[in-house]
C-alpha cells in the first residue's frame, strides 16, 4: 500500500557561523491516511526541522542535503514554489505553537479564513465566507459571526489555536501537522483542543501528526510514535508496545521520568543525567552514550541503526537488539 | 499519608505553623484616560487563606490567570497586598526593609519559572550566588568563596561554575543556580514558582529530586507553585488548587486526587494526559468554555459558568471553603454540592 506521506532518509542541514550543523539526520518515518503519528522528543531533538524541511519552511539557512518525502506519491521536496503551493493548505497543512505569530495581526480573523478558502478553491467571496464561518462554528468557536470581525489579539489562546484549526481545515486536508499546538495552552483548553483534533480527524478522514514533549498527550493521541534524539529516531512502535515494552534506553528513561498524578509519592523519579550533547553530528557512535544506564564501551565507536527490537519496536541501539541477557531484560513487561 | 518526612505534630496553638496567610486580597486597578481615573479592577487574588507548616510543600495549581504567582510574589515581598496579612510566625512582615536592617525578610525565597530573566546576565555565578551574602554580612570577602562553592555543590553544579556566565549554562542548570541564590540566605521558606515548567522532560525529573532532596537536607518549608498537576503532586504534601483568585479546594495530596470533592479539581485531574494508552477510554469531565475575566468575576460560586453541575444555588450564594467531612478536617472545599461527590467517590471505592 502507498503512504500517505512517505519521509526518507531525509538529512537537513544549517549554515551557521562555525560551520554547518546537522539537527536532523538520516530521518525516515510514514504516515498512513487517518492514522495519528507522535513524533515525541526533548527541546532541539529535531523533532520540529524534521517537518519543516517537509512542508519547505526550513527558511534562510537551511536546506534539505538529502532524502525524499513523497506525499501522495509525489516528492514535496523535488516541487516548484507554485506546485507546492498548490499541496500546502489544501491537502497538507499545519498549525504551530504560538497561534498568535502564526496569524496576521491586522487582519481580521474572518478575512484570513476567508481568505485561504479563496486560494484554494474556485469559490466566490459570499460562498467562501458562509463557509469561513461554519469552519469556526465547527471548531467550536462560539457566535462566529461576531469573531470573523475581531482581531487575533483579542481572541485567547485557546481560541487562537481553535481558528488556526479552522484554518488548516478550510480544504479538507488529507493531513494535519500539529507542532506542539497546545503546549503553551492550560490543561483543560488543552484537552478541550486534543478532543476537538480527535473529532475532525475522523470527520475529515485525515492523518495527523502531532509533536510533542508530552508523553502523556503521545499515550492519549497515538496510533504510532517515533521518538528522536539528538536530531535521530531512536525508537518506532506502535503505542501499546512502547508503553509496554520501551526497547530504547532512552525511551524507558523519558517514560521513568514522567510524574503521574496516579503514583504514590514514594515512587522516585528517574532523571537522566546530564544532558543533550552539544554538536551532536559529530559524534561517531551511539548519540545517547554519556547518558546512558546501559553504555558499553563498544557504544561510543559504533555507529547506531535502527533495528527490530525484541519488544516488537524498533530501536537505535545495539545493546537492546543484539545481545542476548539484554533481550530479557529490554521487555521488562512482556509476558 | 505516605510522606517520608516526618510530620511534626500539629499543636492546638499552631507553634508549627511558619506562615500564615490570612484574607490575602490583590487588585490592580485599571486606569484610563487624560486625568487618569479607574475604570476596572483587575480582582488577582480575592481572599485566600492557608497556614504553611514547617517542613511541609504546599502545593499550588491552578490556570494561568488564577492568581497562584500573585500570592507567592505576596508572600515574599514583591507585591504588597491590598488587603489581608502574611505572618510569619504568627508575627506581620515589615513591608519594606530598610539598609542594615533585613529582618525576616531573608528567610523568604523565591526560585522563578524564566531562568533566563531571572540571573544577571552580567554578573558570574559566584557574584550571583556570593553577593547577597556580602550584602547581608553573611559573609566577608574573604569567606564568601567557600561559601559559595558550598551552594554550588548543594545543588550539583561544579566549582568551577562560579567564574562562569548564566549564558553558558542549559535551562536546567540555570534553574540550578536559582536554586542555589535562594539557599544562599538560608531561608525557612522558599517559594518555588513554576521552576520546572520550561524545562525538557528528562530535565525536570533532575530538578524535582533536587528539590526534594535539598528539603530533607536542610527543613525547608515550600509553596511550590504550578500548572502541571503531576509534578506539583511528586513534590508536595498538600495542594490548594486556585480557580479566580480563590482557593476551591485545599487537601493532603494523596486524597485531592484520589477523591476529589471539587467539580474544578476533578476536571483538572481528568485533563491531566496520563501517561498510558490503556486509559485512554476513561470516563472525562472535560470543561466548556474558558476561564473568565478577573475584572467582573462570576457571581455566586466563580465556577459555576463552567461547572457542568452547577444549580441555581450557585449562581447567587457564594460557598465557603469548608470540610465536608467531620473526621477529615484537613480537607476544605468551596462548593455547595461538594457532599455529592464525597459519597459519589465513596461509592465508586467501595
Amino acid at each position: 500500500m502507498q503512504h500517505l506521506l512517505s519521509v526518507e532518509n531525509i538529512s537537513v542541514a544549517f549554515d551557521g557561523g562555525t560551520g554547518e550543523s546537522v539537527p536532523v539526520d538520516d530521518v525516515s518515518f510514514h504516515v498512513d491516511a487517518g492514522e495519528t503519528l507522535c513524533i515525541v522528543g526533548e527541546s532541539g531533538c529535531g523533532k520540529s526541522v524534521t517537518v519543516l524541511s517537509v512542508m519547505g519552511l526550513l527558511g534562510k539557512g537551511g536546506h534539505v542535503t538529502a532524502g525524499r518525502a513523497l506525499f501522495e506519491g509525489r516528492d514535496l521536496l523535488a516541487m516548484t514554489d507554485a506546485e507546492l503551493d498548490n499541496v500546502r493548505g489544501n491537502r497538507l497543512t499545519m498549525i504551530f505553537q504560538d497561534a498568535l505569530s502564526s496569524l496576521n495581526p491586522v487582519l481580521t480573523i474572518g478575512s484570513q479564513v476567508t481568505e485561504s478558502i479563496l486560494a484554494h478553491m474556485p469559490v466566490s467571496r459570499a460562498e467562501a465566507e458562509i463557509r469561513a464561518e461554519k469552519l469556526l462554528t465547527r471548531v467550536g468557536l462560539p457566535d462566529a459571526q461576531r469573531v470573523m470581525r475581531k482581531y487575533p489579539h483579542t481572541l485567547s489562546g485557546g481560541m487562537r489555536q481553535r481558528v488556526m484549526i479552522a484554518l488548516a481545515l478550510c480544504c479538507s486536508p488529507r493531513l494535519l501537522i500539529a507542532d506542539e499546538p497546545t503546549t503553551a495552552l492550560d490543561v483543560t483548553i488543552q484537552a478541550q483542543i486534543m478532543r476537538l483534533l480527535k473529532e475532525l480527524q475522523q470527520e475529515y478522514h485525515m492523518a495527523l501528526v502531532l509533536i510533542t514533549h508530552d508523553m502523556g498527550l503521545v499515550a492519549e493521541m497515538a496510533d504510532r510514535v517515533l521518538v528522536m534524539y539528538a536530531g535521530q529516531v531512536v525508537e518506532e512502535a506502535d503505542v501499546h508496545t512502547l508503553f509496554r515494552s520501551p526497547a530504547h534506553p532512552y525511551t524507558r528513561a523519558l517514560l521513568q521520568s514522567v510524574p503521574s498524578i496516579h503514583d504514590t509519592q514514594d515512587r522516585r523519579l528517574a532523571s537522566i543525567r546530564g544532558t543533550v550533547p552539544e554538536l551532536y553530528q559529530s559524534i561517531e557512535g551511539c548519540r545517547f552514550f554519556n547518558r546512558c544506564e546501559m553504555a558499553r564501551p563498544e557504544c561510543a565507536q559504533q555507529p547506531q541503526t535502527l533495528e527490530p527490537a525484541p519488544g516488537g519496536s524498533s530501536a537505535r541501539c545495539w545493546v537492546v537488539t543484539q545481545v542476548p541477557e539484554m533481550i530479557l531484560e529490554a521487555a521488562p513487561h512482556a509476558e | 499519608m505516605q510522606n517520608d518526612t516526618p510530620q511534626p505534630p500539629l499543636e492546638p496553638d499552631g507553634a508549627q505553623t511558619l506562615l500564615s496567610v490570612r484574607g490575602l486580597i490583590k487588585q490592580y486597578p485599571i486606569r484610563r484616560g487624560w486625568f487618569p481615573r479607574t475604570v476596572a479592577t483587575v480582582h488577582a487574588v480575592d481572599g485566600v487563606d492557608f497556614d504553611l507548616h514547617r517542613g511541609e510543600t504546599l502545593g499550588l495549581v491552578g490556570e494561568s490567570g488564577c492568581g497562584k504567582t500573585t500570592v507567592g510574589r505576596q508572600i515574599v515581598g514583591l507585591e504588597t497586598p491590598t488587603a489581608g496579612e502574611i505572618l510569619y510566625h504568627g508575627q506581620p512582615l515589615p513591608e519594606r526593609l530598610r539598609g542594615g536592617e533585613r529582618g525576616d525578610r531573608t528567610r523568604l525565597q523565591m526560585v522563578f519559572q524564566d531562568t533566563f530573566a531571572s540571573l544577571n546576565p552580567r554578573k558570574r555565578i559566584g557574584d550571583i550566588l556570593g553577593d547577597p551574602l556580602l550584602y547581608h554580612r553573611l559573609a566577608t570577602r574573604k569567606t564568601v568563596w567557600p561559601e559559595v562553592h558550598r551552594l554550588l555543590d548543594l545543588v550539583g553544579l561544579p566549582a568551577n561554575a562560579a567564574q562562569r556566565y548564566p549564558h553558558e549554562f542549559s535551562g536546567g542548570q540555570r534553574q540550578r543556580v536559582g536554586l542555589a541564590r535562594a539557599l544562599s540566605l538560608k531561608p525557612d521558606l522558599i517559594v518555588c514558582d513554576e521552576p520546572v515548567s520550561a524545562l525538557d522532560v528528562s530535565i525536570q525529573a533532575q530538578i524535582l529530586n533536587l528539590i526534594r532532596d535539598l528539603q530533607h537536607e536542610l527543613q525547608l518549608t515550600y509553596l511550590f507553585i504550578g500548572h502541571g498537576l503531576a509534578a506539583v503532586h511528586y513534590v508536595s504534601d498538600r495542594i490548594a488548587v486556585m480557580y479566580l483568585g480563590k482557593i476551591v479546594e485545599i487537601a493532603p495530596s494523596s486524597d485531592l486526587f484520589f477523591a476529589p470533592q471539587h467539580p474544578y479539581t476533578q476536571a483538572l485531574c481528568d485533563a491531566a494526559p496520563v501517561p498510558d494508552p490503556e486509559e485512554r477510554k476513561r470516563d472525562r469531565i472535560v470543561l466548556s468554555g474558558e476561564i473568565p475575566s478577573n475584572l467582573q468575576p462570576p457571581a455566586g460560586c466563580r465556577f459555576h459558568t463552567r461547572c457542568p453541575y452547577a444549580t441555581e444555588l450557585c449562581k447567587t450564594v457564594e460557598p465557603a471553603l469548608i470540610a465536608h467531612v467531620p473526621e477529615d478536617p484537613g480537607h476544605m472545599t468551596a462548593c455547595h454540592h461538594a457532599q455529592r461527590w464525597i459519597t459519589k467517590k465513596g461509592a465508586l471505592q467501595a
